[in-house]
């Protein structure tokens, strides 16, 4: 198999990982076995898989309440993430952070931030460091649409810009910031315009198609690695699940929802790969075993551990 | 008389005050969308298709909608303006403490900020970015009026008499009390439901109320607190400790006339709160307590409130985070005996 083939199959492999993960969780939430409350990702995998495949190892993301596709495109791990989700003491945060806060700065993740618009200054510094330290290391700071309209995210995005920092700012644009949708919330077509203000780059791709994603990442990467300062990139998604826990949503139209199941990354990306003739069913079909058997031991490995010692509680508050 | 959930009598209280009052006005994230769910907890449930033109649908900019409340409060309407967790009102701090709730003082009386916010609290198993009671950190905060319902009439009350009051006013909601339905149901709810009055009524801002009568040992707590301090009580009796409870619904005014008689009766006090102990609103209490009634006092005043953590997410962490009615119950043994 080419490199090329090699590298396509592992994006497949990213996005549907996250799928299926998030359907599993999903279950595990509705039966009842996990704890909590979930934001899911469904439908954007293209986003977190092709921006992050556009990374090395140095990298550091920042995340938001919707965190679970970019920490396994960022290779935080399904079984670190998977314990913590059911609040076990062998999970990425020890148990304390949950679903909203997932990560593994070890793996180039800032444990998510469930502030919309939080995390962006967060990103803003990181890359302040990298250029103060002139190491060759990028920030992405993942954002949904919602996340333009803070405050925090005009401050971080500024400073981006004036110094030239090595952080692309990646927005997620799925139509709907919680149950509200995007005509209500900025009088822009694309949300990439808002660059123009900054003096910095924006390009908007449409965000269910990873080659799209990972092309334009690829470039916004090279450019603050290169010392030229941030882009806004815009991806252009849809959320083909509900917001949170059992939204049912109603409030997006029957016709919008079914056009989107069209779209949804994915099933278009096996197309393109079946047609282009790098895989055949049989191989997709043996991912998707493979996939499965990686969450499912997740699943298993995460019930059986050990739950924190509610005295756990009192640690880690400061270092 | 109805029963009524807080979420539901919430939302009452709204349409009555949008339809008694035409400066009255919702301000805040998805609380006016067709098929979403009336903000997060369901209170502005439908509301929209009543008042269209004064259910104001915000983007995700917490700084921005409460300094607009502010303007227009000034300009003579009457905004309620809330958020989604009550954590992200940090988001909004300057506009609430550096200019809701100076703009008044700052004019030397001249203006009036006819504000009301509302704002969920709780840890409910979200981790600790949407699970701070930050009670405390208003309480401390010159300028605004705070009140803790605990129960589906005094929500109502309490947020027609915020509505109806010159100045701002903060409304703490608890998560767990407000019996909200549906995809929006929480596990882990407490049933604070009531029979509500046909008629307009309001619940006086500044008036705690006698919650359970006793007479060794007065018990303090709002919102959640406060059904966790009826539950301890309910052992306790089973002990031969008569515990009076008392919910002072409102923070700031505080009834120091109803705490005091009680405690001047019973010479025992334990102040309960959901949040963190260090400066918490207990620690103020117990501080007023020992210098109003300390005559009167047979024992030191305990609190009872959570370790000095951020909320943690796993359960058996969180359930050690929150004072339950066995920590109330342990704190009544210590001094009463
Ligand atoms: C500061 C702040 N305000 C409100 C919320 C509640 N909230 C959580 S997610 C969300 C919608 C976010 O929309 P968007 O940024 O588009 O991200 P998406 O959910 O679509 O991934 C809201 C309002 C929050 N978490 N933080
Ligand atoms: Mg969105």
């Amino acid at each position: 198999m080419s490199q090329d083939a090699k590298f396509l199959l592992s994006l497949y492999r990213t996005m549907l990982l996250i799928r299926q993960f998030e359907e599993r969780v999903k279950f595990l939430f509705l039966e009842g076995s996990m704890p909590g409350t979930i934001h899911q990702y469904q439908g954007q995998e293209a986003v977190a898989t092709g921006v992050c495949a556009a990374l090395n190892a140095g990298d550091v993301i920042t995340s938001t309440h919707r965190p679970h596709g970019h920490a396994i495109a960022r290779g935080v791990g399904v079984e670190p993430m998977m314990h913590e989700l059911f609040g076990k003491v062998t999970g990425c945060c020890h148990g304390k952070g949950g679903s909203m806060h997932i990560g593994d700065l070890e793996k180039g993740m800032v444990p998510a931030i469930a502030i919309v618009g939080g995390n962006v200054p967060i990103a803003t510094g990181i890359a302040l460091a990298f250029k103060m330290r002139k190491e060759k290391r990028v920030a992405v700071s993942f954002m949904g649409d919602g996340a333009i309209n803070e405050g925090a995210f005009h401050e971080a995005v500024n400073m981006g810009a004036i110094w030239s920092l090595p952080v692309v700012y990646v927005i997620e644009n799925n139509l709907y910031s919680a149950s509200t949708p995007i005509a209500q919330t900025v009088k822009l077509k694309h949300l990439s315009d808002r660059s123009a203000g900054y003096g910095i780059p924006g390009v908007t791709v449409d965000g269910n198609d990873v080659l799209a994603v990972f092309e334009a990442a690829k470039t916004a990467v090279a450019r603050a690695r290169a010392g030229e300062g941030p882009t806004l990139l815009e991806c252009v998604t849809y959320r083909i699940t509900g917001h949170s826990r059992r939204d049912p949503c109603h409030y997006q139209p029957e016709a919008e929802r079914k056009q989107a199941l069209l779209k949804e990354p994915i099933g278009r990306f096996a197309k393109h790969l079946m047609a282009a003739g790098i895989a055949g069913q049989t191989a997709l079909d043996g991912i998707r075993r493979e996939v499965d058997a990686e969450i499912e031991a997740s699943v298993k490995s995460a019930m059986a551990a050990a739950d924190p010692k509610p005295e756990d509680a009192l640690n880690d508050v400061f270092a | 008389m109805e029963r009524k959930t807080i979420a539901e009598a919430l939302r009452d209280g709204l349409r009555e005050e949008m339809t008694r009052d035409e400066r009255v006005f919702c301000i805040g994230e998805d609380i006016a969308i067709p098929g979403g769910w009336g903000g997060a907890f369901t209170v502005t449930l439908g509301l929209e298709k009543e008042f269209p033109e004064r259910m104001i649908n915000t983007p995700i900019s917490e700084a921005g909608l409460f300094g607009a409340a502010l303007g227009a409060a000034m300009m003579g309407m009457h905004p309620v303006a809330d958020v989604q967790y009550g954590d992200f009102l940090l988001c909004a701090m300057d506009q609430i403490v550096d200019q809701i709730a100076k703009m008044r003082y700052m004019s030397g009386g001249r203006i009036k900020v006819p504000i009301t916010m509302r704002a969920p609290v709780g840890a409910t198993g979200r981790g600790a970015q949407h699970a701070q009671n930050l009670e405390s950190i208003f309480f401390s905060v010159p300028g605004i009026k705070i009140v803790c319902p605990a129960t589906a009439y005094d929500a109502k009350g309490l947020l027609k008499a915020a509505i109806r009051d010159e100045n701002p006013v903060l409304i703490f909601e608890h998560k767990l009390l407000y019996g909200s339905k549906g995809a929006r149901a929480e596990s882990g709810a407490v049933d604070a439901s009531s029979e509500i009055p046909e008629q307009d009524y309001i619940v006086p801002i500044g008036k705690g109320v006698v919650r359970r009568e006793g007479t060794d040992v007065t018990v303090i707590g709002t919102l959640m607190m406060m059904h966790r301090a009826l539950q301890a009580a309910e052992q306790l009796a089973g002990e031969g400790i008569s515990v009076e409870v008392i919910d002072p619904r409102s923070l700031v005014p505080f009834d120091w006339e109803l705490v005091e008689a009680s405690v001047r009766k019973t010479g025992r006090a334990v102040v309960v709160e959901e949040g963190p102990r260090r400066g918490g609103v207990g620690a103020e209490i117990a501080a007023e307590l020992a210098e109003r009634v300390s005559d009167y006092l047979t024992a030191p005043v305990k609190r009872v409130a959570s370790p000095d953590i951020p909320v943690p997410f796993s359960p058996p962490m969180e359930d050690f985070y929150r004072p339950d009615a066995a920590r109330i119950v342990e704190a009544v043994r210590k001094i009463v005996s």
